[in-house]
């Protein structure tokens, strides 16, 4: 298939994830500022914002921490180059672009998600339409990942939009815990205290992995097992461990049909190693922070040797 | 822009108000049909369209970035026997066409016959002296022909354009009818229409017939688009995937070894036939337009070299244009030695002092249109202008005569559209599209039906407010 092409594709499916994610921590921020006081509600848009790498783009637009008004800027705001409509709509650009690399039922669904979004985000998000539109952007994701899962060769093309989705879903994944961990929680005072208890609880919504942990771990809230379900546990689809149990996967799909591996699978070899070989206590013992921070640096490094080695540009 | 009082011949009804015999079936189903369901199916088609992405883009306009090109559900019927009278004389014209080529980049013989005045291509900017001598892959220029055709009576049609560059619009054909099954599945088991799904089925067998000597038994095949923002991106796209070709740009390839090549995953890969929607001029910017950043620097060299397949051949651009219309049924005759079987519209080329004069005293009668232009851009319709729009344009045509062409405006015959107040007649045309091959020459039965949605209007193009319909051909 052609460099350009696999770029195009790869790009499609991050933008989607991203898109997804962006949702998923939008409404939980969303529930933690309708069941706290004005204050936590502030906090907790500080750390969507933060999380999203917004937050200087966002205070230099706005005065305030509105929920309806992150959300807004977050969604489709002007001030906000990659809102969550552009990032649909570049991943339908790319949909059209590599029109020729996806089935009929790929591009009806991200075709159909960008329409169904644009008008839904046409006007400012409020309050009441936020559930709204939030619920939209999962559901159009999930169609598009359905409609790929179910439809599209088991190729290169699909070897390349998996690695795109999970490459992106772990440096989401990565970059909410660590700012809930480091920005939220790192007075000990905290510890056990309701607050404490409900930005964890909103970590796992962020995630959409509260259910499963709570199965996991009847009536346990504690960071490090927090920490253990999202990072390393390799049945939970959103944690760092599945991630690149998926991506090892899809690398290793490319290397089996052209015959050979390259540096980007030395490099992925090397960041699953600091990952999966490693203890939840030996990541403690290490900083959680500076973990997390090394993990989505390695993580982009992966992506740039994907890019070079496909030869997405040249 | 519209031509009143003219006697037209509507392809549906007789003018006793009977229902000619190819749209008997169907008007016998249209009678059963409920007329608010008809509308309701109408809005249906439109959805249909705007999902599956069938959208043109048009330059010039900033929010016009993806339009849809308006669909109607009347299909425009042909009898099977009416469709072989009107292919024999299409592929005998594009075997005209072919050879006409090759002689004009050759001996030409029918300038020494003195058939056709030299200067004709000569002065015309899509002769292409890169191209004199060499003879493409299988000896054939035009891979993809669109023929378009008008229709003045029961037997009467006659040729109004021949694109023999990069004809587009049968992705509309192909779709048009897929919304038709779609929308009215039970009509299609009571009326037998010969299918055109097999078209890029026979576009990828036909290019592949094509490559050149020494490519691999199954030849690489790829469709070159200027990109997503070309008017026609959608089509290039959806003939790629439907032929399982792929869709390049410029940037991915590149000559590497003497080959084109594209720029894949694992690394270049040539190319052996290249089937480009790009225009001659930006092909190659070391012979054309340096400036080009939409074809490949040195796939001239290539191509003359006999290592790729351009489809269709550079420089075919000299068989299309409106000068040289005016003498196609003569070259139709010198290259088949047959009488043309499918007429020609009357054009006065005004670059003839004698055809000016003429033109100028009917000003207002006649259709006056530039020698290069397309689009339906840059024409006047004389009936249909006022005073002051003739005036300026006897000022542009007195300037550079030989620039433009006239034609009678010309009674179009009518098919119904579907209006909320009922039927409708509007004016159409038909372009049926054609490959030719070393394997011979291969007709879709029918082509693409553009209809001028305003009433009166002669104009069918899309970017002027045309619309299309699914054309069928019989299978009687």
């Amino acid at each position: 298939m052609l460099g350009r092409v696999a770029n195009g594709i790869f790009w499609m499916y991050r933008y989607l994830e991203r898109a997804e994610n962006t949702a998923r921590l939008l409404a939980a921020g969303h529930r933690m500022s309708l069941t706290r006081g004005q204050e936590a509600a502030t906090e907790e848009w500080r750390s969507v914002l933060t999380t999203l790498g917004l937050l200087q783009a966002y205070t230099s637009h706005h005065e305030g921490f509105g929920g309806a008004q992150v959300c807004d800027f977050v969604l489709r705001g002007k001030g906000n180059e990659l809102n969550v409509l552009s990032m649909f709509e570049r991943a339908r650009f790319n949909a059209r672009t590599c029109r020729s690399a996806i089935t009929l039922e790929v591009w009806e669904a991200v075709n159909e998600g960008w329409m169904t979004l644009r008008d839904l985000l046409a006007r400012p998000v409020r309050d009441a339409s936020l559930g709204t539109a939030l619920a939209a952007i999962r559901r159009e994701s999930t169609i598009a990942r359905g409609a790929t899962h179910g439809s599209m060769m088991r190729n290169e093309i699909y070897s390349f939009a998996r690695a795109g989705t999970f490459l992106e879903r772990a440096d989401n994944t990565a970059r909410i815990l660590d700012v809930k961990y480091y920005l939220l929680l790192p007075s000990l005072a905290y510890v056990g205290t309701a607050l404490d208890t409900a930005q964890w609880d909103n970590v796992l919504r962020s995630l959409s992995g509260e259910r499963a942990y709570r199965w996991l771990n009847a009536g346990r809230m504690d960071a490090r097992s927090i920490a253990d379900f999202v990072i390393l546990d390799a049945r939970f689809p959103r944690s760092l461990a599945f991630c690149y149990a998926t991506m090892r996967e899809n690398l290793a799909a490319l290397a089996r049909l052209h015959g050979h591996e390259g540096p980007a699978h030395e490099l992925m070899r090397s960041a699953d190693q600091q990952l999966t070989g490693k203890t939840i206590d030996e990541i403690f013992d290490l900083g959680l922070h500076q973990f997390l921070g090394q993990f989505i640096v390695r993580n982009q490094a992966v992506s740039d040797a994907i890019a070079e080695q496909y030869r997405f540009t040249v | 822009m519209s031509a009143p009082d003219l006697a037209q011949f509507d392809e549906m009804h007789a003018p006793d108000g009977s229902v000619r015999q190819a749209y008997t079936d169907y008007q016998r189903w249209l009678a059963e049909q409920d007329s608010t369901w008809m509308r309701r199916k109408g809005a249906e088609a439109e959805s249909f369209f705007r999902r599956t992405g069938i959208t043109f883009n048009v330059y010039g306009e900033a929010d016009g970035e993806e339009r849809l090109i308006p669909f109607d559900m009347i299909p425009r019927i042909l009898t099977g026997g009416e469709w072989r009278r009107l292919s024999r004389g299409i592929e005998q014209r594009v075997r005209a066409l072919n050879a006409f080529m090759h002689d004009l980049y050759h001996r030409q013989e029918i300038i020494r016959a003195g058939r056709l005045p030299e200067r004709l291509f000569r002065d015309n900017r899509a002769w292409l002296p890169e191209m004199v001598g060499f003879t493409p892959p299988g000896g054939v220029y035009t891979h993809i022909v669109g023929i378009d055709l008008v229709r003045t009576g029961p037997d009467e049609f006659l040729v109004l354009e021949d694109n023999a560059r990069t004809p587009s619009g049968v992705s509309y054909m192909l779709e048009n009818r897929e919304t038709m099954m779609a929308m009215f599945p039970e009509l299609f088991s009571r009326v037998k229409v010969q299918p055109v799904s097999n078209y890029p089925r026979m576009l990828a067998k036909s290019l592949a017939a094509c490559a050149p000597q020494g490519s691999a038994e199954v030849p690489t095949v790829a469709v070159l688009t200027p990109g997503i923002y070309n008017s026609a991106y959608f089509e290039h796209a959806f003939l790629a995937d439907q032929m399982g070709a792929e869709l390049v740009e410029g940037s991915d390839l590149r000559v590497v070894e003497g080959r084109v090549q594209m720029r894949t995953t694992q690394g270049f890969q040539p190319i052996d036939v290249l089937y480009r929607r790009v225009d001659d001029d930006f092909l190659d910017p070391l012979t054309f337009n340096p400036h080009s950043v939409l074809g490949v620097p040195g796939i001239m060299d290539v191509y003359r070299a006999g290592r790729i397949t351009i489809a269709n051949a550079p420089g075919t651009g000299v068989a299309d244009d409106k000068a040289i219309y005016a003498f196609m049924p003569e070259i139709v005759e010198f290259y088949t030695g047959e009488k043309p079987l499918l007429g020609n519209v009357q054009t006065w080329r005004c670059a003839d002092p004698d055809s000016l004069k003429y033109v100028l005293e009917r000003l207002g009668e006649l259709v006056v249109k530039e020698v290069h232009g397309s689009g339906g851009y840059g024409m006047l319709i004389g009936p249909a202008a006022s005073k002051r729009e003739i005036a300026a344009f006897r000022d542009k045509l007195l300037a550079n005569p030989a620039n433009y062409i006239a034609q009678p405006t010309l009674a179009l015959s009518t098919v119904p559209i579907f209006t909320h107040q009922g039927l409708a007649p509007r004016h159409v045309d038909l372009r049926p599209f054609v490959l030719v091959s070393p394997a011979g020459i291969e007709i879709t039965p029918g082509g693409l039906t553009r209809v001028a949605l305003r009433k009166g209007s002669l104009v069918v193009n899309s970017s002027q407010g045309g619309g299309t319909k699914d054309s069928w051909v019989l299978d009687d």
